[in-house]
């Protein structure tokens, strides 16, 4: 045995030991389960399972003896369970109410479409009483368009707003206080702008909806006044704190002999922190854009509140918008539970997790390679 | 004002010399720096030769250090700081109110103990001074990268890697670019914090042969711990104790025949 006595000699660090890897392996598995319970529910969507068209084929009641019970159980919308425990009357009775609603359904040649289908969900569809093929998301009319374009464009217009106008704020903010600062005024600056992350996202979308979006309508003077563009600004506000945070830790971090070196070369101090120290708080910096990143897609009640919350098929920032994040909160309490609109809901959801997750893998890769370069490993 | 002259260096001090060396370009006159209440440095009057080696030498906290950062007013970011005194610079006075600090550190460049290249590549390291004072002529640049890399005797090892970055270069090398960086933009006098104090044996001889070859050109101040490395090295030493200056003379004479029994106790190890 000699000195590699491990755990023996120690059991409580040993026990210790394993009950943090217990705990950090439960937060990777619920990371995981929650990914597994949101693709579940969008999943017979992605299969195709699942018709909504609002006229669907009729089974004449006459036939039901004949066709095989697992495609009645289909057709009856049933799950196993349900179907296997129904007495053969009262499937008869569903047979004869899906027969009287196919005589209630609308009089529309969109009618038979099962709006759900990949290409109605991705790509414009001229419907009927249209005049040309548009994008449109209207998960609550005779016919159910689901056309998740247009809220992803929302989504996407009210994250670069926000990062284009927090991004420089907060990395400006982190040089200030990190390099230029006084170390007193530091102490005042530092906590200030942390405070700002304290602000409940409901108290931030109110002030946008209620101050910001006035003024700011008076500034610009577009016309909606809830739009793409005050929701930006809004959000860029929650997401200055995450990445001034994380940016002044990694410009602090590099150094200070850097710094030194540079002065004693002849830089200024706004020349070593813009030339040397940036440079080489760069991989943490990134980092911190990347979180702001998913902190302002995953951002909801701003958005909410005051993006004007209107699923409009629009480049223009100054037209409202309406999220991904938005319409899920909006819209999941009143959708059918097992519906399609529930699904898709479920499948918008699955969507931003992914681009999230990938977004961090991409950031992670990126942070690395600079890392390696910054180190001379590559 | 103290009438202050160097020291002369006598024939038998066997030390090549350049041509016109030892003529006086830095006067510290009675110089005080407190940190907040506390005196760091007292009452110092020293004169520094041109294109000699001088070294600081002394206990630690003895002030070595703040003096030497005195000359290039690299004290002026530490907080609390203040001078009294006077640090003239061939006759001019570097804390004056109309000093360019930046044109002062030009002239006078740094080394310092811990080595620093930027995580750039070894090429950017050297360009950086040269850059920051206006230089944009490419082969101008190019010339003066490797001139100084040359100037640093480290042209051999990294020319054929001159745009991979710094930080992959072993401690030795990453002090002697150090050097070349701080040599790039001309400048008259080097100030050394104990540039070897982090390296090996092998690294810290190459370091100080490039010292004796640097002092033909560059007025060299320079901070040391080791006894041995002042002695082989330099011309003159200034040993402190405390923030005072308790003998300033030529070499040979501090480690072979010093005036003040604290320095003697010292240099032959009996404390510090």
């Amino acid at each position: 045995m000699g000195i590699r006595r491990g755990h023996r000699a120690h059991p409580g660090e040993w026990l210790a030991e394993k009950f943090i890897f217990l705990v950090s392996l439960t937060a990777i598995l619920m990371v995981f389960l929650i990914f597994a319970f949101v693709t579940r529910e969008a999943l017979p969507l992605i299969t195709g399972e699942v018709s909504s068209a609002a006229v669907q084929p009729v089974i004449p009641v006459a036939d039901m003896d004949k066709i095989p019970a697992e495609k009645l159980r289909i057709y009856l919308e049933l799950t196993p369970s349900q179907f296997a425990t129904m007495d053969h009357d009262t499937k008869k009775l569903l047979m004869e109410t899906k027969v009287e609603g196919a005589q209630d359904a609308p009089d529309n040649k969109d009618a038979k479409i099962n709006t759900i289908e990949w290409r109605y969900l991705l790509f414009p569809y001229q419907w009927s009483g249209y005049d040309k093929p548009v994008y449109i998301w209207q998960p609550v009319s005779e016919i159910k368009k689901y056309n998740i374009i247009p809220i992803v464009i929302g989504s996407i217009k009210t994250t670069l707003i926000a990062l284009f106008f927090a991004v420089p704020l907060a990395l400006g903010a982190a040089i200030y206080v990190s390099q230029l600062a006084s170390p007193k005024l530091k102490e005042y600056i530092k906590p200030a702008i942390e405070m700002l992350s304290g602000i409940p996202s409901v108290v931030a979308g109110f002030f946008a909806l209620i101050f910001m979006a006035t003024v700011l309508q008076k500034v610009f003077g577009y016309e909606s006044r809830l739009n793409a563009f005050v929701a930006g600004i809004a959000l860029g506000f929650a997401i200055i704190p995450v990445v001034f945070s994380i940016a002044e830790d990694a410009l602090t971090s590099v150094p200070r002999n850097f710094t030194q070196a540079a002065l004693a070369l002849g830089a200024s101090r706004w020349q070593a922190a813009w030339q040397v120290v940036l440079p080489a708080a760069l991989p943490g910096v990134f980092a911190a854009i990347v979180l702001g990143f998913g902190r302002a897609i995953g951002e909801t009640m701003i958005v909410l509140m005051a993006s004007g919350n209107a699923s409009i098929m629009s480049g223009n920032i100054f037209d409202s918008a309406r999220t991904i994040t938005a319409t899920i909160a909006a819209e999941l309490a009143e959708a059918v539970f097992g519906g399609d609109h529930y699904r898709i809901l479920f499948l918008i959801g699955a969507l931003l997790f992914l681009v999230t997750f990938l977004t961090n893998m991409a950031g992670e890769l990126v942070m690395n390679r600079l890392k390696g370069k910054l180190e001379g490993k590559k | 004002m103290a009438e202050i002259t160097l020291p002369k260096i006598s024939p038998t001090e066997l030390r090549p010399l350049a041509a016109g060396a030892g003529a006086p370009l830095i006067e510290i006159t009675d110089l005080s720096l407190y940190y907040g209440a506390s005196k760091a440095l007292k009452n110092i009057s020293l004169s520094l030769g041109e294109k000699v080696v001088t070294a600081f030498i002394g206990p630690s906290g003895c002030g070595k250090s703040t003096l030497l950062r005195c000359l290039n007013r690299m004290n002026d970011l530490i907080d609390n700081v203040r001078i009294e005194g006077a640090v003239t610079i061939g006759g001019h006075d570097i804390n004056g109110a109309n000093v360019d600090v930046i044109e002062l550190r030009k002239r006078v460049g740094m080394v310092f103990q811990k080595s620093n290249p930027f995580p750039k590549s070894i090429y950017e390291n050297v360009a950086y001074g040269l850059r920051l004072h206006g230089v944009k002529d490419k082969s101008e640049m190019d010339g003066v990268v490797e001139q100084s890399l040359r100037g640093a005797a480290l042209w051999d090892e990294v020319k054929d890697r001159l745009h991979s970055s710094a930080l992959g270069l072993s401690g030795g090398q990453q002090q002697r670019l150090c050097i070349a960086r701080a040599i790039a933009i001309r400048p008259e006098i080097i100030l050394m914090d104990e540039p070897a104090s982090a390296l090996d044996p092998i690294a810290t001889t190459r370091i100080e042969e490039l010292i004796l070859e640097l002092k033909k050109e560059f007025t060299i101040v320079i901070v040391t711990h080791n006894m041995q490395q002042a002695a082989r090295i330099s011309d003159y030493t200034a040993f402190f104790y405390i923030g005072e200056l308790i003998e300033f003379d030529t070499t040979t004479r501090i480690f072979t025949n010093p005036s003040k029994r604290q320095t003697e106790d010292y240099v032959t190890g009996r404390f510090g």
